[in-house]
């Protein structure tokens, strides 16, 4: 199921994908993660600590954006080492009651380094919202077969 | 509300034993919105050779972050929790974490800088599996690192 070194060469598209983020989901990440910030569910705190709204959790942004690694390589055990900077952070506005996103998060990836030696792949992650780039630096180390 | 410089250097020895349940794990896979078999369908994990669900790449920072908050919480430190922000953050990982396992982590705390009327802390989770019974036998399984940056008033 992994994937094997010598298909793949450095600066290889990895694909994107697009990520729908709701008032909801941080409720839920919040549940499972044991992160209960107000910051992230309760607009009158968020904005009463200076913050622009409801912003979302730096680890969901980093959890989800790594579905794309994950699903790549065949084997979530295969990411060996991820790592990110938080840079900007996800605005997620109140959409309750209506199908549309709080906020739209664009993830795309790419070969950033192959080591033979250690037979793994780096992929550099891209992550967008709101067009402006919320993670750095945000890179995973896949375990190549 | 100052930072207490003297943090640096400090650890939290590992405290409460964290038993990973496949539940939890479906439910850490749900919430950041992973689809991977492995996390849901033992059988699908074990045929990728795995002993049981497999927990997502960031699943460990439940645990992480369980040994910061002893640090947070620590009044000595002086961390006004609604003015951290999550600043960046790895995991290394020795092992896989599998439903099933019992992890514990030790904090450490390796920098302590001031920024502005605030200051970025940053810290260490060693994450070990208890492997037998009674004992404290434990193998390596994550190293984490994080930075918090806590805002000074009006930052």
């Amino acid at each position: 199921m992994s994937r094997s070194i010598n298909e793949l060469t450095e600066g290889q598209d990895i694909g994107s994908r697009t990520i729908a983020v709701t008032r909801t989901d941080l409720v839920k990440y919040a549940g499972a993660s044991g992160d209960f910030n107000p910051i992230h569910w309760n607009e009158a705190f968020a904005t009463g600590v200076e913050l622009p709204g409801v912003i979302a959790h730096g680890m969901f942004t980093m959890g989800a954006a790594v579905q794309l690694v994950t699903d790549w390589a065949g084997d979530p055990a295969a990411v060996v080492d991820y790592q990110t900077r938080f840079t900007k952070p996800v605005l997620v506005t109140d959409t309750t009651g209506t199908p549309e996103p709080g906020a739209t998060v664009e993830v795309s990836g790419a070969i950033g380094k192959l080591d033979a030696e250690a037979g793994t792949a780096r992929i550099d992650l891209t992550v967008v919202a709101a067009g402006q780039k919320v993670l750095m630096k945000a890179q995973a180390v896949v375990r190549l077969s | 509300m100052t930072i207490n410089p003297d943090l640096q250097g400090r650890s939290y020895p590992a405290a409460e034993v964290y038993d990973v349940g496949r539940e939890k794990i479906r439910e850490f896979a749900r919430a950041v919105k992973a689809t991977h078999p492995a996390h849901f369908d033992v059988d699908a994990a074990q045929a990728l050779g795995h002993s049981d669900l497999v927990a997502p790449p960031t699943f460990a920072i439940i645990v992480a972050q369980r040994a910061d908050a002893q640090l947070i919480a620590d009044p000595e430190a002086g961390i006004d929790f609604t003015r951290v922000v999550h600043a960046d953050q790895r995991f290394i990982h020795h092992r896989p974490i599998f439903a099933g396992d019992r992890l514990v982590a030790e904090l450490h705390v390796d920098g302590v800088r001031a920024m502005g009327g605030g200051a970025m802390i940053t810290t260490r989770a060693e994450i070990f599996a208890l492997t037998g019974d009674g004992t404290d036998a434990r193998e390596a399984v994550a190293t984490t690192t994080s930075s918090i940056l806590v805002r000074g008033e009006g930052q």
